[in-house]
């Protein structure tokens, strides 16, 4: 028998894996973006389950905020990771240093 | 029977991709393996009934913001193996912060589980459109009880299209070849562009 905490237990694994993806791929920042992408996605999983637990549709339009939200970070996050590679020639994260006072 | 068959498939396809997402060792192998846990996802969310928000899913997920950065990866030539050097470093840290995050949300989920909390009980109001389908009734409430977070939303839509055109919009050096000037095309007349001549038999003109 499936149940929410099913759908929970998934969003939290996903949840968990962004998290972890974001440390130990702290050079690489496209691969960053896709674990904030992962992150969203856990968090879409859990509206959509509660939403049907509850049987309230509010989840679900929670859940379109959300997904508008990451596709408009993603497009953002890239166009601003083409114009750094276009000043700098790289994307490593820990050369990013430009506005420390 | 086939529901839990199919749930569990999803569920531990979602979590394989994601593994390969963060995982892997280039970004492109990255980006597909996104694109299948997406996919998955959008599995996961038709088993509920939600089938608005997994088309939704894969229309602007696998075929937007993968092809998005499937450019942006080929697009910048990135030596990606040089990236890689601080991840052995960097594991034990992250691993750490893993544990920490899954042993919390696995424990409020066993206390969930075991009764939850009592936050009051349902009066009625909740949302639910009286439609025959999940699009039908999204839409009734997209368009009616939530219009404002609607038009929000294209708000941030619009905002992140002008954002990224103006962040990697490069103005042509002036004078360049191919280069349009209305103005100066505007301002042109055709006394200034052409010249009446009559030459004689068996003269040249000169331009």
């Amino acid at each position: 028998m499936i149940d929410i905490e099913h759908y929970l237990v998934v969003g939290a694994i996903l949840f968990v894996l962004g998290v972890l993806g974001i440390f130990i791929n702290r050079k690489n920042v496209i691969v960053i973006l896709m674990s904030v992408e992962l992150i969203l996605l856990a968090v879409n999983i859990n509206l959509v389950g509660f939403s049907a637990f509850m049987d309230d549709l509010t989840g679900q339009v929670f859940a379109m905020l959300v997904l508008t939200v990451a596709a408009a970070e993603a497009a953002i996050g890239l166009a601003i990771l083409v114009i750094y590679y276009r000043g700098r020639g790289t994307i490593a994260v820990d050369d990013v240093n430009r506005m420390k006072g | 029977m086939l529901q839990a068959i199919a749930f569990y498939l999803f569920a531990g396809l979602v979590i394989a991709s994601a593994v390969m997402v963060i995982m892997s060792r280039n970004p492109v192998h990255s980006v597909l393996w996104l694109i299948l846990a997406f996919f998955n996802a959008a599995g996961l969310m038709v088993l509920v009934g939600a089938e608005f928000i997994a088309m939704l899913l894969v229309i602007v997920y696998v075929g937007a913001v993968a092809v998005l950065f499937l450019f942006v990866v080929m697009m910048l030539d990135i030596d990606f193996a040089a990236m890689r050097a601080g991840f052995v470093r960097n594991f034990p840290l992250g691993l750490a912060i893993a544990a920490i995050l899954l042993a919390e949300l696995m424990l409020g989920i066993g206390a969930y589980g075991a009764g939850g909390l009592e936050l009051g009980t349902p009066d009625g109001s909740a949302t639910q459109a009286p439609a025959a389908s999940n699009i039908e009734a999204i839409g009734a409430l997209l368009y009616g009880r939530y219009i404002f977070l609607f038009e929000v939303a294209g708000i941030v839509l619009l905002v992140a299209m002008i954002g990224a055109i103006v962040l990697t919009h490069r103005e042509a050096k002036p004078g360049a070849r191919g280069r349009q000037d209305i103005g100066k095309q505007i301002a042109r007349r055709p006394e200034d562009a052409t010249v009446m001549k009559n030459p004689e038999t068996g003269q040249g003109v000169e331009l």
